[in-house]
Formats: structure tokens, sequence, C-alpha cells
């Protein structure tokens, strides 16, 4: 466990992505080992959702490196980054659903790519079983045949989680997984990313605007027994391993624990502080 | 003025990516075939009542627009030729292919257009699939079969319409009509007839997919990708049809 932590699953070495009229990312760099959590605050267009795609190889840096699971994909074709990808689960902003298909279609979507990558010929037979099982995650089975514009955006997200895990990848990408949604939804979800961290043991880097969600993720943990949430204890290594962030105008100008971010007297960090006593 | 050429030169050098991407993964693996099926439905047989209406009608004006010319000479049996070769040699493709701008490049624009703007494309590439080979090359290959057999249907249903003209206003018996537009078709008129409405068609879709893919902008970006691929596809198949028809007549 101590040598898998140290691997580093995601690294930005020096990372610069520039648009035809804003530099978007600039000379970032960090590394997050496997287990890790990482809260990405920042403004908006501060540069955090462009680190998520950057991470995934969907937008090019300029200059610097990024690395996946030890390996630089910053020269790979779209073809070549795919295997790479598919270690990965993301949830969009809006949930990225594809709304010409089914919530079964869409869950299952990652499952047929990733068999067909494999072998056209192997396609198992629990397939329905697998997207079941992601969907009940969720809490979210019975809307196997419905279509993503029948359900709430708060259940769209939900399914976004579904098919994002339901490969069992290794990294977790959230991209303002609670934006725009009300304070009871947006814990909902943010309670899955922490079920997901607990009982999948996945690394997940988590972009958002709440000091909420950067605060349930650092200090609570997932009960299995009660199905709910209950406060870790501190030595459980969850608080250790939750580390924050913050981006301002394409810099990664904060880095550290809840305590260092707390403890901080940068003005545009110290606007990312918000309550600590949550349920 | 070098800003002002920046702009074209790289919407031109994308849309050039784009068609090479397209065009490549027709022989690369993997195939949607299911996407290939679903888009010959959409675009073609959806098409198809479209199609055959124009197609019957613009027969038909045809033969009544040239009626009163060749009353004049007393040449009104050379109605038949004259429907088949403007309808297979020109007509037919061209209207065909405007109708398919007009319905598909715009479906195409808009259909991709919003799946860019609601991060669709993005979740497509992040869950391992080739944006360019389950959304473009399916609808490439789609558009480039249908569209002549479109263009085959609306010249026969425009022939149709003119021979209605030739037998109820102009008294020609079914043989008169037949025989000669059948007979003044050569293989130079079946070659262009085919070859542009399958040059149109790569046209149309590629036109399409490629503003539909580069949507920015939300709602009213992908408004301005869909009137913007039709426009465009409208202009270039006015301009390659003039190039294909030298090609040739020789004059």
């Amino acid at each position: 466990m101590a040598e898998r932590a140290s691997e580093s699953v995601l690294r930005f070495e020096q990372v610069t992505v520039c648009f035809p009229d804003v530099v978007a990312l600039k000379d970032v760099s960090f590394s997050v080992p496997a287990g890790e959590t990482r809260i990405v605050f920042g403004a908006a267009g501060s540069g955090k959702s462009v680190m998520v795609k950057t991470a995934l190889g969907l937008v090019k840096p300029e200059s610097g490196h990024v690395f996946l699971f030890q390996q630089d994909i910053t020269g790979l074709s779209e073809q070549e980054l795919f295997p790479t990808r598919a270690k990965i689960g993301v949830l969009f902003q809006e949930g990225g659903l594809f709304d010409s298909l089914t919530i079964q279609e869409n869950v299952e979507y990652p499952l047929l790519n990733q068999i067909k990558a494999a072998a056209a010929h192997e396609r198992n037979g629990n397939l329905e079983t697998r997207v079941r099982e992601a969907l009940r995650f969720v809490e979210l089975e019975h809307t196997l045949e419905k279509f993503p514009s029948e359900l709430s955006g708060g259940m769209r997200r939900r399914v976004g989680i579904a098919r994002a895990m339901v490969t069992d990848p290794p990294l977790m990408l959230y991209d303002s997984p609670s934006a725009g949604l009300d304070p009871i939804t947006a814990n909902t979800i943010m309670a899955l990313a922490v079920k997901a961290r607990d009982t999948r043991n996945t690394t997940s880097v988590i972009v958002t605007h709440r000091y909420q969600d950067g605060h349930l993720m650092a200090n609570f943990r997932y009960n299995p027994e009660s199905g709910a949430l209950e406060p870790a204890r501190r030595g459980s290594g969850i608080h250790e391993r939750t580390v924050f962030m913050v981006f301002g105008e394409g810099s990664l100008v904060f880095e550290g624990t809840q305590e260092e971010l707390e403890a901080s007297t940068d003005a545009y960090v110290s606007k990312f502080k918000g309550i600590k006593e949550l349920r | 003025m070098l800003d002002l050429l920046k702009t074209p030169v790289l919407a031109l050098q994308d849309f050039c990516v784009l068609c090479g991407r397209a065009l490549r993964n027709i022989v690369r693996r993997p195939h949607y075939f299911d996407d290939i099926f679903l888009q010959m439905d959409i675009i073609g047989f959806g098409s198809l009542p479209i199609v055959i209406l124009t197609g019957f009608f613009s027969g038909a004006v045809i033969g009544l627009q040239m009626t009163r010319a060749l009353q004049t000479y007393g040449a009104t049996g050379q109605i038949g030729p004259i429907v088949a070769v403007t309808l297979v040699r020109e007509l037919g493709p061209v209207l065909s292919s405007l109708l398919i701008a007009g319905r598909n490049a715009s479906g195409m624009a808009s259909e991709i257009g919003s799946m860019k703007v609601t991060e669709q494309i993005d979740a497509m590439r992040a869950l391992g699939t080739d944006p360019i080979q389950k959304l473009i090359t399916p609808r490439v290959i789609a558009t480039t079969v249908t569209l002549p057999m479109l263009t085959i249907i609306a010249d026969f249903v425009g022939l149709v319409g003119g021979f209605i003209v030739a037998y109820y206003l102009l008294n020609l018996t079914a043989g008169q009509y037949w025989t000669p537009a059948y007979q003044i078709l050569e293989w130079n008129d079946i070659a262009q007839g085919l070859l542009k409405p399958f040059v149109f068609a790569l046209v149309i879709s590629l036109v399409g997919c490629f503003y539909g893919i580069r949507t920015t902008g939300g709602t009213q970006g992908v408004g301005r990708a869909t009137t913007q691929a039709v426009v465009v596809a409208s202009v270039w198949i006015f301009i390659l049809n003039l190039f294909i028809t030298r090609i040739f007549v020789n004059v």
C-alpha cells in the first residue's frame, strides 16, 4: 500500500495551456499520488476545468508535460490516449450524458468501448449486471429505460457518476460536481464521491467552488454498514490524504492541507475558506 | 491584413484535417455500422418524400416551360430528351443536393453542435471514442451512399412529371416520350449525373459536421453553425457544379 501510495497517478510538470485569446494555465506543476483526494478551488475562468481537460488529454498543453499513471501523455495522439483514458472516470459539469441514449445505454457505453477495445467477440453477459450495479450505487436503478432529459439535474449528475465509475477506474475526475445544484442535492453528489473513494479506493480530483465539498471529502467517511457518511477519525488517513489546491488566473496559487488553507493569509486564497461546521 | 486572413486560413486548415481524418476512418476500425444505417435511414429514407416531390414538379415544370418554345418549331416530340438531359445532367443532382444540404447539413451541424456545447463530445473522447469515427464518418458514408440513390429517384420521378405534361397537354404517346428520352442519354450524362451527387454528398456531410464540431457559444452558437453549414454547403454545390460540368462538357 505504501509503495502504491508513492506512485503518482497524475502529474503536471510546468504545464502551460494557451487559447487564442488567453493563457488558461500558466506553468502549473503538481503531483497526485495514488489514493489521494485533491480539492481544486478557483474563481470562474481560473483554469480549473481546463486543468481537468488537460489531465484527460482533451486539451494539449503549449509547453510542459502531463503524466497519467507514470506515462507522459503530452505527445500522444487521440487513438494512443484511449487506453489511458479508459483508466479514468470523469464527471463533467453538466453530466455530459448522451441525450439520444437511454440511461442504461449511457452507463454501459464505457463498458462496451472497453469490450470493443479488448476483442469484438468478447461481449460478456454480465454487462447489464454491471450497469445495474453502477446505477444502484447512485440509487437510480429504476431509471434504466429513461432518457437523460426525463431526469432532474441532480439525477443526471448521479447517472454521470455511475457512468464514470462503471469500469471501476483507479482515478476519478469531477468537474464541478455540485455546481448549479441545491445544497441537499449537492451534498448527495458529494456523498457519492466520498462513497466512491472509500469503497473503491479511487484517487479523486474534485474541481469545485464550494468549500463545503472539500470539507466533506477531508473529514467524512462512508460507513458501509449504515450506508451513510460519518465523521472520520483523525489518523484514519482520510484527512491527511486530502490536499487542497487553489487556482487563480491560470496559476496554482495554493497547495496544502485544510489547516494550511485555513491559516493562509493570502487575500485570494482566503476567499475559498468557509464554514467548518457541517453535517 | 494578415490578421484578417488568419481566421479563414486556420478554418481551412481545420477543415482539411477533419476531411483527412473522416475519410481515413472509413478504412479504420472500429466501424459503427449501426450509426451508418441509422444515418442512411435519416438522410436517405427521411429525405425521400421531399426529393420525390421536388423531382416530380421540376420535371413537370421543365416540360411545361419547354412546350411553348418547342411548339414554335413544331418539335414537341423532343420534350422527352429535353427533360431527360436537363434532369439527369443538372437539375436532378443539384436540386437533390440543395435539398439535402438544407435538410441534413443543418441537421448534422445542429446535432453535433448541441453535443459539443453540452460537453457530450468531450465525454465521448474521455470515454475512449473518437467523435470523428463515431459521428462524422458514418454521416459521410451515409450521405455519399444515399444522395446518388436519391438523385436517381429524383431523375426518374422528374421524367414521370415531364411525361404527364407531355401526355395530357401535348397528347404524346408513352413511346413518343420515353423512347427518345432514353435514347438521348449517353454514358457521359449518366457519369456526371452520378459523380455530381457523390461529390456534393461529401461536401454536404463534411461541411455540416465541420460547423457542428467547431460550435462554440451555447445555443446561439448552434444556430449560427446551422445557418453557416447550409449556406456554405449550398455555395460550394454551385461552385463545384460548374467545375464538374466543365470536365464533362467540351466546348
